[in-house]
């Protein structure tokens, strides 16, 4: 293993984590809510009376991000790589899998591991073992 | 209408935290993945700090029934280990390893306006509605 020193970004990754940590601690102490976007998203495929209208509210919020963002400075980079095909097939396994494992990486990796829950320590091993197998595969078996 | 609002900009924070932190781009979230590539192991600092800033909150919150704007307190009781659960994890990983987005940057981008995004949320979001028939199939 190399370590990409040229692409470590410490503080900016700190910095973010924290606003994203103070994102799900908002949520749960204001709306007594976890903040996990999967089941945010994935609860409007079964929509109940009083439970559509914080979930448009929330998405809003993030889609609105980089146009806050965009007020007062230019957007960092975002570079998607995969291919179209690549990323509806991406997208139709995240969608499943995160429903079927009732979390992504907020809802399990960030406010799970917050909450020391078993269940999302378990998932969060297990999704960044399949991550980590998937890209080499990809890069180091099929690329190389 | 307070607890839309407060959904709104916790949303609003949590996207550009997204955006801060480096994971609302692919390209930085794969350089994580990588590990016997060229490794960038920023993101592991976004989950330490994000944790650090949520640990305490969810102490809090475990302690009350309500929250402070009067909802019920919703955190998830279950502490058991099943199939679905694993299964389901280790699915999104392939999924995640594979474009490098994960639901909340994925929203982020779409908001950015970029195409691939939309293309991965409208496949993830009818991934989501093949749970939901499965689901609604199994229980019938």
């Amino acid at each position: 293993m190399t370590v990409d020193w040229a692409a470590f970004t410490p503080w900016s990754a700190l910095a973010g984590g924290v606003l994203i940590g103070l994102a799900a601690a908002l949520f749960i102490l204001l709306n007594g809510r976890v903040a996990g976007i999967s089941g945010i998203v994935g609860g409007l495929l079964a929509p109940q009376r009083g439970d559509v209208g914080w979930r448009l509210a929330f998405i809003a919020g993030m889609v609105g991000a980089p146009l806050v963002w965009l007020a007062t400075t230019s957007l960092p980079e975002i570079r998607i790589e995969a291919g179209y095909p690549m990323l509806i097939l991406a997208g139709l396994v995240v969608g499943i899998s995160t429903r079927y494992g009732a979390g992504c990486t907020s809802g399990h990796g960030v406010c799970g591991i917050s909450r020391l829950s078993p269940r999302s320590l378990l998932a969060t091993v297990a999704f960044m073992a399949t991550g980590f197998a998937t890209v080499f595969v990809i890069r180091h078996v099929i690329g190389g | 209408m307070r607890t839309l609002l407060s959904a709104f900009v916790v949303g609003l924070i949590f996207g550009v935290g997204l955006l801060v932190s480096g994971m609302a781009n692919p390209q930085k979230v794969l350089g994580f993945l990588d590990l016997a590539g060229a490794w960038d192991p920023s993101l592991a600092l976004v989950m330490v700090g994000a944790i650090g800033a949520a640990f305490i909150a969810f102490r809090v919150a475990a302690g009350r029934r309500e929250s402070l704007l009067g909802e019920p307190m919703r955190l998830p009781a279950r502490a058991d280990i099943d199939g679905r659960l694993l299964f389901g994890a280790l699915g999104f990983g392939v999924g995640w390893g594979m474009a490098g987005f994960c639901p909340g940057p994925a929203v982020v981008a779409l908001g950015a306006g970029e195409a691939k995004a939309l293309v991965f949320v409208a496949s993830m979001v009818a991934g989501m509605g093949v749970f939901e028939l499965i689901e609604r199939k199994r229980r019938a």
